[in-house]
């Protein structure tokens, strides 16, 4: 994670500006934003700091620096880019305001299902969803005849097809980096299966039939990627694709706008997208439905609190998603889904529909529990009975320690 | 000196010692055995999130933490919990059973001893090889020519000044996946390599990247010794006939003795702390470090939580560690400081 940020050093760009190119009104409130640097985020925060007087900071470690810094008081950033994985230590500790008001202040331009409400309170402002879904070379696919998998036992039929012919280097790339996005592997495949996270005493059940047999499916994936997939993440899967050396991947949506960017990409056109792979027959698609938005801090003034919600509104305007429509599957008005966002709207549509990431403090410990004791699993150190019930205990003892359970 | 002057001159750096190094450790220690937690409570929340183009809202039961109404915070208990935290981490009762059991190497999956292993074998590998390069290299620059030991000296000193993450990121691109050197060892032996697959070709990389790294410290204090090698002793050793070998085994290692001893303890430490190669390798999946877990044990996930309590005591038993290493060649300073009083 570290060295994530040290990569996004050279990513986190300071903009404060004082061009009013297209911005209907001009901010006299100094204000700031702490987000995710992907690319969708940085379309936004460049529409908003048209209106002058904002600085926005974009940095993939947003969220281990958000929950201290809204804490502070008076809070270091106005607004917030989260996602239902990074909301939950700010409405836990409750220093993200409600945004009712607001909403009926500014908010004429939103659409019912960007209000993010938790117990009945509006607490987030969404913009656009993301996914994990199929992303596959559409060229390779026809030269051997193949059909597009919707389950992953065709994927592995694709895959050994694939690696018969030898067109690229590995027919599967997967963002199995140990830790976070290994365990994100488990958490999309696991619900395909119809495992249940968690009891309804917070024990977590994942040491079940589903979780051996979603570990076994990620187990069988091993054969046909990189050797060295354990230290791969999504940027690098992205790149392997970009260059070539893979033919599918279930890869995040919000990665899709960069198959296509000419001046990186040697597969401009030719990787197509498709709804996530279903673990079995009748399930849902393996995947999780996430969804990037902003909150505003609680501990800043109901000026400030005035002036920014305006703002972001205005960055998540119409103008702004007309100009950078491939940049996400955006939830704003004035969106057309091009080509590329076709596989992240055939999973979140599919039925049964995937779940959508849970937003919980249990989420959080489980997560770090799977990204802890799942390697060991797919180096052949530990059997999958024994790597499940290592998660169990992990989950049991942080848990222990968090106060969820007695 | 007058106790006044000394006092001045030592009390700023004690002052800052007690404040920097004494405190944060007394308050780790004492957080290793406490358990600091929200209070938390189970309420139904309608959370509502958005498909593509509708809207799901579900009702649950979460646990949420309760925030005070006065301070506006969350409202946090703690408690003293023991050894527990030590007792999470060392996970004792499954190395018995390993052990019980016959496999020993069950151990080994335990995060804390998998750690330790690694920590102890990085540390005792790369002591010797670092010493006996630096060596190597002082020797070699204190016999070159005299124009040329300069310029050997810059580029011999280049590998110490670099940035540890940086390097350990340089070794990480050089090699993973079609990084140059793969790609040329490739091309060369006819193979495919992948040295970010599998445990000993990282620890590999590893030891050599830190002995690469931390030999021209070495070399720097052994040429500094190696200036002032009795040339009386050298000569007469000549003149008795002692081949080259030899006056390096009884006249150069003696009287550098104190300088070895003085890098290996610089070294032990360094070493049990060995953070960087982890992260810049990204070697979590097959090889972690002490200093590692702590460090993950301190990282927020997703929700905000992060285990201190374990951190503190995981931080607590690498400092026990560090300690032991430290005893024999501290206790052998400690004689010579003591005889050489007489």
């Amino acid at each position: 994670m570290y060295l994530k940020k040290l990569a996004l050093a050279g990513v986190v760009s300071l903009m404060g500006t004082s061009a009013f190119a297209a911005c209907a009104y001009e901010n006299d409130v100094p204000l700031k934003s702490l987000s995710a640097g992907f690319e969708a985020w940085k379309a936004v925060t460049d529409a908003m700091a048209e209106c002058g007087n904002f600085q926005a900071e974009l940095d993939q470690e947003f969220r281990t620096k958000q929950p201290a810094a809204f804490e502070a008081n008076p809070s270091l950033y106005h607004i917030g880019g989260v996602s239902n994985g990074t909301i939950t230590p700010l409405l836990n500790a409750g220093t993200i305001r409600p945004l009712d008001d607001l909403v009926a202040k500014y908010g004429q331009n939103l659409a019912p299902n960007q209000l993010i409400k938790v117990d009945g309170k509006i607490m987030a402002v969404a913009m656009m969803v993301n996914t994990q879904h199929l992303m596959y070379r559409a060229d390779i696919f026809d030269e051997l005849g193949l059909e597009v998998p919707t389950s992953w036992d065709e994927v592995f039929a694709a895959a050994a097809t694939i690696k018969e012919a030898g067109v690229v280097d590995h027919a599967i790339g997967a963002t199995m980096k140990s830790g976070w996005n290994l365990a994100q592997e488990f958490v999309n495949m696991y619900p395909g299966f119809g495992g249940q996270l968690f009891n309804a005493d917070n024990t977590t059940a994942v040491n079940s039939d589903a979780g051996m047999k979603a570990l076994e499916t990620m187990a069988r994936t091993l054969d046909y990627t990189d050797p060295e997939v354990l230290v791969s993440d999504s940027t690098y899967v992205q790149q392997q694709f970009q260059q070539g050396k893979i033919a599918m991947s279930n890869l995040w949506a919000s990665r899709g706008g960069a198959m296509d960017d000419a001046a990186e990409s040697s597969v401009v056109g030719k990787v197509k997208m498709a709804a996530a792979p279903l673990a079995m027959e009748g399930g849902a698609p393996a995947t999780t439905l996430w969804w990037d938005g902003i909150v505003i801090a609680a501990n800043i003034t109901d000026e400030e609190a005035d002036a920014a919600f305006r703002l972001a509104m205005e960055g998540l305007d119409e103008e702004m998603v007309k100009a950078n429509n491939e940049a996400a599957i955006w939830l704003v008005k004035g969106y057309e889904p091009g080509p590329l966002a076709k596989g992240a709207i055939d999973t979140a549509t599919a039925s049964p529909a995937a779940p959508a990431y849970p937003s919980t403090t249990q989420m959080g410990l489980l997560h770090t529990a799977l990204g802890n004791e799942l390697p060991a699993f797919l180096t052949g150190e530990r059997d999958a009975a024994a790597t499940l019930v290592a998660v169990e205990e992990a989950y049991t003892t942080s848990a222990k320690e968090a106060g969820v359970l007695e | 000196m007058k106790f006044k002057t000394f006092f001045w001159f030592v009390g700023p750096s004690l002052f800052m010692m007690l404040l920097f190094i004494a405190a944060p450790l007394i308050s780790v220690f004492i957080q290793s055995f406490q358990i600091t937690q929200p209070v938390m409570q189970q309420i139904e929340v309608e959370t509502c999130t958005p498909g593509f183009l509708t809207q799901t809202c579900t009702t649950e039961i979460k646990t949420v933490p309760i925030i005070d109404e006065e301070t506006g915070k969350t409202r946090t208990t703690t408690a003293w919990v023991g050894f527990q935290s030590y007792k999470n981490v060392l996970q004792m009762d499954k190395v018995w059973a390993a052990i019980g059991s016959g496999n020993v190497s069950d151990i080994l999956q335990i995060d804390f001893w998998k750690a330790l292993r690694f920590t102890l074998m990085f540390t005792l590998v790369t002591l010797p090889l670092v010493v006996g390069v630096g060596l190597a290299i002082a020797l070699a620059v204190n016999n070159a020519a005299k124009w040329l030991r300069g310029p050997v000296i810059f580029v011999s000193l280049l590998p110490f000044i670099i940035t540890p993450v940086i390097g350990s990121l340089s070794i990480y691109w050089l090699f993973v996946g079609d990084g140059i050197l793969t790609a040329t060892l490739e091309r060369w032996t006819g193979q495919d390599i992948a040295m970010f697959a599998q445990a000993w070709t990282i620890e590999l990389l590893m030891y050599f990247y830190r002995v690469w790294h931390v030999a021209p410290f070495a070399f720097v204090i052994f040429y500094a010794g190696l200036q002032t090698v009795n040339m009386d002793t050298l000569e007469s050793a000549i003149i008795d006939g002692a081949s080259r070998f030899e006056r390096l085994r009884y006249v150069i290692v003696p009287h550098l003795m104190p300088l070895i001893i003085f890098i290996a303890l610089i070294h032990l430490m360094d070493c049990y702390r060995v953070f960087d190669e982890i992260i810049g390798f990204r070697s979590q999946a097959h090889v972690i470090s002490l200093q590692w877990l702590t460090f993950d044990f301190l990282t927020p996930d997703d929700a905000g939580n992060r285990a201190i309590s374990r951190a503190a005591a995981s931080a607590m038993l690498t400092m026990i560690g560090i300690v032991i290493l430290l005893i024999l060649p501290l206790r052998r300073t400690w004689r010579d400081h003591k005889g050489g009083a007489h």
